[in-house]
């Protein structure tokens, strides 16, 4: 077992829910609540989850970019949570984020060579007098030709907007990436040049990600090691193979059984899981998704499961596994 | 195969429903003319599945859209026919258009919330269509509105009548258009993206819930969708569009059996499947032309691996093959072994 880069301990991340004309806090949501994993180097981890599991939040929490509630969070040996505002700042470049919408994360004011590198010289990692020459190797390196290095947002298309984006990460030389739906927002025929490209930077760089996203066939492509959340805990934890070829959790299961495979004459078993995702407000007792289980029994309703090893590292949390 | 033929022998007998011939749709704008749609042809028959695929721009949504004559300026219909049963629905008036949306033809858009009024409960919005165009009183309506909630799988429908849409998630929304759609028992129901903002578990359950309705109801369906899993598992017939037009038609099982155009068979390809591991996507090169510089030839040849001298000199006719698959593309054109 290698060395893990990224550690996270029992993180625990509550929102206030505020009301009144004081504005006290009335409850919270709870959008992670308890979720341990850690991330060797070299590694991907996904974590997959529909809206309100908390799989954004995590990415957010282990960045600092929300503050936890409890936990612990470590990059190497070091307790993010532990350091002071410059020193955060020093690490910065080092752990780097990707999000889903390429137009919103680029200034459509700022040329695409001084987006990327505006933060190199920001951290001190260039001289202004080489920035042209490092933000032109990282467009190559990303699929974009140099003289992109001029031209503005506006000018590129989704795909390759992402490209932009992911280029500027990478120019600060990161260890680790989260990405938090890279590719949810682009067309087939582009989902899949990205994907290629995280591959590639990822083999080329030594790169560690976190890749956050709802789309399970995007995930069996990109991943080492699946996490599956659901309101704001994690119901199953396995290497990918493991996940994918034996899927325990019956939400795991309904997952899979219901994104729509692209092949007519296929005939499935599809678990359609009854109702909505209950409110991370409050969310239901026992096991969270005894509501739409369809095996619940009594003790689900009571004792919350807890997540444990079934053997050669394969977590879940189920009391009928 | 039997059972295909027979299904196909089915599908003939239905009357057409929705005829598209040679549409064509522009938007004017500073930068230059975009031809959202640019000469498509086509045929939905009463009760039938008809799919169109594609990916932004390519037109899908702005041909729904033509059908509807929801087009604003600076977007214009500049040509062709769509006959709706048997009516020329370019040339009705706007009062004979009204009858017909709402009443003969229901849509459902991506994203349910902004097509609901956020001031209005869900109830007051499925019971206007059927006071104004089936005259009902407003008691009938309501108790008409609260069966609408019940068939399209809400439970406690006599409350959630009076819901307002921000207290529903967006699943139960999108069940709430869908019964604004169905209220008035339209004989086509477009469905543009109907799934593609809500979560996986809550997609399979619409998915249901949109073929349970169709049977039920003998309503014919056009979904349009950049989902090629969710084409396999609804599609009758499936219509591939790119840069505005059809570059190939045909029954489901033919075209993801055999694919034809180098487009469509990128798109099969390129999308990562559970259970077939890869260690590297097969992608389409390049980027989806610009909308308003296409060029005179076939669009797609500056990204096919097949190109040839032709592509590059004029736009490819549509072939038909003895299975009815029709095809833009010179190497079908030719005969060309795949």
């Amino acid at each position: 077992m290698t060395k893990a880069l990224i550690t996270v301990e029992n993180l625990k991340t509550y929102f206030p829910i505020r009301a009144g004309v004081f504005r006290r806090a009335v409850g919270h949501v709870k959008a992670v609540d308890d979720v341990s994993f850690s991330i060797a180097k070299g590694r991907t981890l996904s974590i997959v989850g529909e809206s309100g599991s908390g799989k954004s939040t995590v990415g957010r929490s282990i960045l600092r970019l929300v503050p936890k509630t409890s936990g612990n969070v470590k990059f190497h040996d070091v307790d993010v949570y532990r350091l002071s505002k410059r020193e955060l700042r020093k690490l910065r470049p080092k752990i780097q984020m990707v999000f889903q919408d390429p137009y919103s994360s680029l200034n459509p004011r700022m040329k695409v060579g001084a987006a990327i590198g505006e933060a190199l010289i920001d951290h001190g990692l260039a001289d202004p007098k080489e920035v042209r020459e490092r933000v032109e190797a990282v467009l190559v390196q990303t699929g974009l030709e140099p003289y992109h290095f001029d031209r503005y947002p506006h000018e590129f298309s989704g795909g390759q907007r992402q490209r932009i984006v992911i280029a500027r990460a990478l120019a600060l030389n990161p260890e680790f990436i989260v990405l938090d739906e890279p590719v949810s927002a682009l067309d087939v025929s582009i989902q899949a040049q990205i994907l290629n490209l995280l591959a590639d930077l990822r083999e080329m760089h030594g790169l560690t990600y976190l890749f956050i996203s709802h789309d399970l066939s995007v995930v069996e492509f990109i991943s080492d090691e699946v996490a599956v959340m659901y309101l704001g805990t994690i119901v199953e934890h396995a290497s990918r193979d493991e996940l994918f070829a034996h899927p325990l959790h019956p939400y795991t299961k309904a997952l899979l059984s219901a994104v729509p495979i692209p092949d007519p004459t296929l005939k499935r078993e599809r678990i359609v899981l009854k109702g909505d995702i209950p409110s991370p407000a409050d969310p239901p007792r026992g096991c969270r998704f005894h509501t739409r289980c369809p095996f619940a029994e009594d003790r689900c309703r009571e004792a919350v499961p807890e997540l444990r090893d079934v053997g050669g590292g394969h977590r879940v949390a189920c009391h009928l596994v | 195969m039997a059972t295909q033929l027979t299904e196909r022998r089915k599908a003939e007998k239905r009357q057409t429903l929705v005829e598209f011939k040679d549409l064509q749709t522009i938007f004017e704008t500073e930068a230059g003319t975009i031809r959202a749609v640019n000469g498509v042809s086509f045929q939905i028959r009463e009760g039938e599945t008809v799919c169109i695929v594609g990916e932004s721009g390519s037109g899908k949504s702005v041909t729904a859209l033509s059908l509807m004559r929801l087009i604003s300026p600076p977007g214009k219909i500049v040509g062709g026919e769509i006959f709706f049963d048997g009516k020329d629905v370019l040339k009705l008036s706007e009062r004979e258009m009204r009858h017909l949306r709402g009443n003969q033809v229901g849509m459902i858009f991506q994203e349910p919330m902004t097509s609901l009024n956020p001031v209005l409960t869900v109830g007051e919005q499925i019971m206007e269509p059927l006071m104004e165009h089936r005259l009902m009183t407003k008691s009938e309506a309501r108790k008409q509105a609260i069966g609408l909630i019940e068939q399209v799988g809400i439970p406690r429908a006599a409350e959630i009548v009076d819901a307002y849409p921000h207290e529903l998630s967006g699943g139960m929304r999108q069940r709430i258009m869908i019964a604004i759609a169905l209220s008035c028992d339209p004989k086509l129901l477009i469905a543009d993206e109907p799934t593609t903002a809500l979560d996986v578990t809550i997609q399979a359950q619409i998915l249901d819930l949109l073929r349970k309705l169709k049977e039920e109801r003998n309503m014919a369906l056009m979904l349009i969708t950049h989902d090629l899993g969710v084409v396999a598992e609804m599609a009758d017939y499936v219509i591939v569009m790119y840069g505005g037009r059809i570059v190939e038609e045909g029954y489901v099982l033919d075209i993801f059996r055999n694919p034809r155009h180098p487009y469509t068979e990128g798109l099969i390809k390129a999308k990562p499947v559970i259970g077939r591991r890869t260690e590297r996507l097969y992608t389409i090169p390049g980027q989806v032309p610009n909308p308003i510089n296409l060029p005179n030839h076939c669009y797609f040849a500056d990204r096919c691996p097949y190109v040839m001298p032709a592509c590059l000199e004029r736009y490819p006719e549509t072939t038909v093959d003895e299975r009815g698959h029709k095809t833009a593309c010179f190497r079908c054109a030719e005969g060309a072994e795949r």
